[in-house]
């Protein structure tokens, strides 16, 4: 019998012909017969330094390369400790397979020692999990975890395998064709729905091609480029599509949202018809539901159905690849626009004044301390669209993505949905073990890097040469500029005190890394080209900045995106405008 | 809010009623009632899900069910092109004087008496929810000391059946039933 193998020998192999070529993990007890078939695999295991850090990384990983990312961890705590990234992927849907191990089958639901119902606790949060008891079983749970991770709307699959199940014996049996009655995602868009739109298209005289996350999951961006061409409208990318459409083009608008620019939010709000690919009308998107876009009608195309209408009806439904509705839609709006074309001019000049009169900006701070956004605006230039950056959450995050400039999409990761601080430097360091001659930067906050730069030591030991830019302002900046505007200056528990401890320089080099420092705007450029310039090990540079600069600018949550200020206390100069 | 029924197969596997369960509670719809159990084809369970919607479209509801992978198809039970039934077994006072007029209630709904004491009489009945909730008021002046309601079932009228249609026809959901969701601030 030449195909009898362990179950953990038969996950090995599952996960080899699944095409793994790198899985993030820490073993344990329960999941520890599936290391020792590791240890002759040709799946390279990089050992993390907490689950949480193999989860992002795992996303990362995945978000750079368009291939499912693999994590593995023991039961119990471990396997709690993949909740976090599990969540995070699911909410910007990245394809994910987390494997954990779980107690001895017979042990299951006795509250065993490091017990915990995995497959229970992450059922909300993933595409969908398994718990596995037989080893017959896992072969196929593992090649239907992958299909369904990488497929539709892509999403994390757990599988939760009994320990018992790997230590028995089984036949290895990869399956050749995966049939599930329950899963057929919907790729190919309805021709009627893209006639549809391509007539709203051509009637609107105020369209806005509102894109997100999807395209740069469905690969679209070449063919968003087309229609953007085509039609000629604007184009606005939300955090999770920055980079699927060049910032460096004229019909860009830039980023709409709760920190969008002027002209993008604006011009949604004032918009006849939302041209939606791939986006969902999140809250941060959309400000008070209500007031939303009053008078557009909505084109929303989606591979996933249940996004449609979630939020905002839809006039024109389009479920399917996002990919494949936009390279359906160009020939049937060039057959619409034979007929008449739209004249965008006067739409044009106001959305144009806008972004000339209201460009994302920052002051130099008086004290003469560094501007923050200046710091990264930097990074990005002396960096440039070659690059990767993978930023934490708060205000940096939103810095990182109106400074930075994004011409390429899976050049831009954040955690947008599950806002998860602490995702940069593991997700930094998937990412560079995706693209390992890509430069790589993390751009993080000093409140983010305490959460999750142990992963640090991770890079140092495996040759994952990162950079990081802790963007120091001392504070949970996000907070504390919500506890500025909101909380009448009451600074409730965001001092981090982080320009006095830890000392991060120190803190790098302990961990391998080499640690720059930097407190002066003149010492930027010199510093960025210093890390820049080392590329045989990871760099951490702590920049000190000032601490009371705020991302604008900014729609307070719960209003309306009418209600955008451009800096505190400031609306835009509305009466000069002609909307 | 309006009632709606909503018959889905699912996979007959572990833990497919949690994950039902689990999606109603995290997305805020009410069930009324539910019901499951196995089918002719035993790799396969029914369930019949009551539904009182308010603010979520039905669509909505849909679409998200079909989002669960052991979600195999989904079918609105409508009050004219369906059967439907529900199950009660009730236990009621009965002393010797009363027991003819209970029986005759009973009778009167296609009830049974199925047990028996010196004191009472249980009593089971299928029906439409609404000679159900008929039976039950008649036999308030009895005295109900104990009830038990199954959830409704529901079949459609017709030789077609929901297996036949759920390979057949788009598993998307659209129509204009649409209404948005409260704005809320975090």
């Amino acid at each position: 019998m030449s195909n009898q193998v362990t179950g953990a020998q038969s996950l090995v192999k599952s996960l080899e012909h699944a095409g793994v070529e790198v899985m993030f993990g820490i073993p344990g007890g329960a999941i520890l017969p599936a290391y020792d078939p590791i240890y002759d695999s040709k799946i390279r295991h990089i050992l993390v330094r907490h689950e949480q850090g193999a989860g992002h990384a795992a996303t990362g990983y995945a978000q750079v390369t368009g291939r499912v990312g693999v994590c593995i961890a023991t039961s119990g705590p471990g396997a709690t400790n993949l909740v976090t990234p599990i969540g995070d992927a699911a909410m910007d849907s990245v394809p994910m397979v987390a494997i954990t191990g779980q107690v001895p089958s017979a042990a299951i639901g006795t509250d065993a020692f490091q017990e915990a119902d995995i497959r229970g606790i992450t059922m909300p949060i993933t595409k969908h999990n398994y718990l596995i008891t037989n080893p017959d079983d896992i072969a196929r749970a593992i090649a239907e975890a992958f299909h369904i991770a990488g497929t539709g709307r892509p999403g994390p699959v757990l599988v939760d395998i009994a320990k018992d199940a790997l230590q028995k014996m089984t036949e290895f049996k990869w399956p050749t064709n995966i049939n599930l009655a329950g899963y057929n995602p919907k790729t190919k868009p309805d021709s009627q729905a893209i006639r549809d739109a391509a007539a709203l298209i051509a009637k609107s005289k105020r369209p806005v091609l509102y894109v997100g996350g999807g395209v740069i999951k469905a690969n679209a961006s070449k063919q968003l480029l087309r229609l953007a061409e085509l039609t000629g409208a604007p184009v606005v990318t939300t955090l999770m599509a920055r980079g699927a459409f060049p910032d460096s083009h004229p019909l860009h608008l830039g980023m709409p949202g709760m920190h969008g620019t002027v002209a993008a939010v604006t011009a949604l709000q004032k918009s006849d018809l939302l041209i939606t690919l791939g986006a969902r009308f999140d809250d941060r998107v959309t400000g008070k539901l209500s007031t939303f876009a009053v008078n557009a009608k909505i084109i929303h195309a989606d591979i996933d159905p249940a996004e449609i209408g979630k939020n905002r009806f839809a006039d024109v439904a389009i479920v399917g690849d996002v990919g494949e509705a936009i390279t359906a839609l160009i020939p049937a709006l060039e057959t619409e626009f034979k007929k008449s074309e739209p004249d965008l001019t006067q739409w044009w000049s106001q959305m144009g004044a806008l972004r000339s009169k209201y460009p994302v900006g920052y002051d130099h701070p008086e004290d003469g301390s560094v501007s923050p956004q200046y710091v990264i605006e930097r990074i990005g230039a002396i960096a440039g669209p070659d690059s990767i950056y993978v930023a934490g959450v708060g205000q940096h995050q939103m810095w990182a993505s109106q400074f930075v400039k994004y011409e390429k999409p899976r050049t831009w990761l954040n955690s947008g949905g599950a806002g998860t601080m602490g995702y940069a430097v593991p997700a930094a360091m998937g990412a560079k073990v995706g693209a390992p001659d890509t430069t790589v930067w993390a751009i993080d906050g000093d409140g983010c890097f305490q959460m999750t730069n142990q992963e640090l030591v991770t890079c140092a030991i495996n040759n994952i040469p990162i950079k990081v830019a802790i963007i120091n302002n001392e504070s949970l900046g996000m907070v504390r500029q919500w506890q500025t505007l909101f909380y009448n200056s009451r600074y409730s528990n965001t001092s981090l005190d982080s320009k006095r401890i830890p000392d991060f320089v120190k803190l790098a080099d302990a961990m391998g890394c080499v640690g720059l420092r930097c407190d002066t705007t003149g010492d930027v450029d010199k510093v960025i080209k210093e890390a820049m310039a080392i590329n045989d090990q990871p760099v951490v540079v702590d920049f000190s900045v000032f601490r009371d600069a705020m991302v604008w600018p900014m729609v307070a949550a719960g209003t309306s995106n009418d209600d955008i200020l451009v800096a505190r206390e400031t609306a835009p100069d509305w009466d000069s405008q002609e909307l | 809010m309006a009632t709606h029924t909503l018959s889905v197969l699912v996979e007959n596997s572990p833990g497919v009623l949690a994950r039902i369960a689990s999606l109603f509670s995290r997305r805020g719809y009410n069930i009324d009632s539910l019901a499951v159990g196995p089918t002719e084809n035993s790799e396969i369970s029914r369930m019949t899900i009551v539904l009182n919607l308010d603010g979520h479209a039905l669509d909505q509801v849909i679409a998200q069910l079909f989002k669960l992978i052991n979600v195999i198809g989904i079918s609105e039970m409508t009050d004219t092109g369906s059967i439907k039934r529900e199950a009660l077994l009730v236990k009621v006072n009965a002393q010797k004087s009363d027991r003819e007029k209970v029986a005759a209630v009973a009778q009167k709904y296609n009830g049974v008496i199925v047990d028996e004491s010196d004191v009472s009489l249980t009593i089971e009945a299928t029906g439409p929810s609404i000679d159900i909730e008929a039976l039950l008021k008649s036999l308030e002046q009895f005295g109900i000391k104990e009830l038990v309601q199954s959830g409704l079932i529901a079949l459609e009228r017709g030789s077609i059946t929901l297996a036949d249609r759920t390979l057949s026809t788009s598993r998307v959901a659209i129509s204009d039933s649409h209404s948005a969701t409260a704005d809320y601030q975090n």
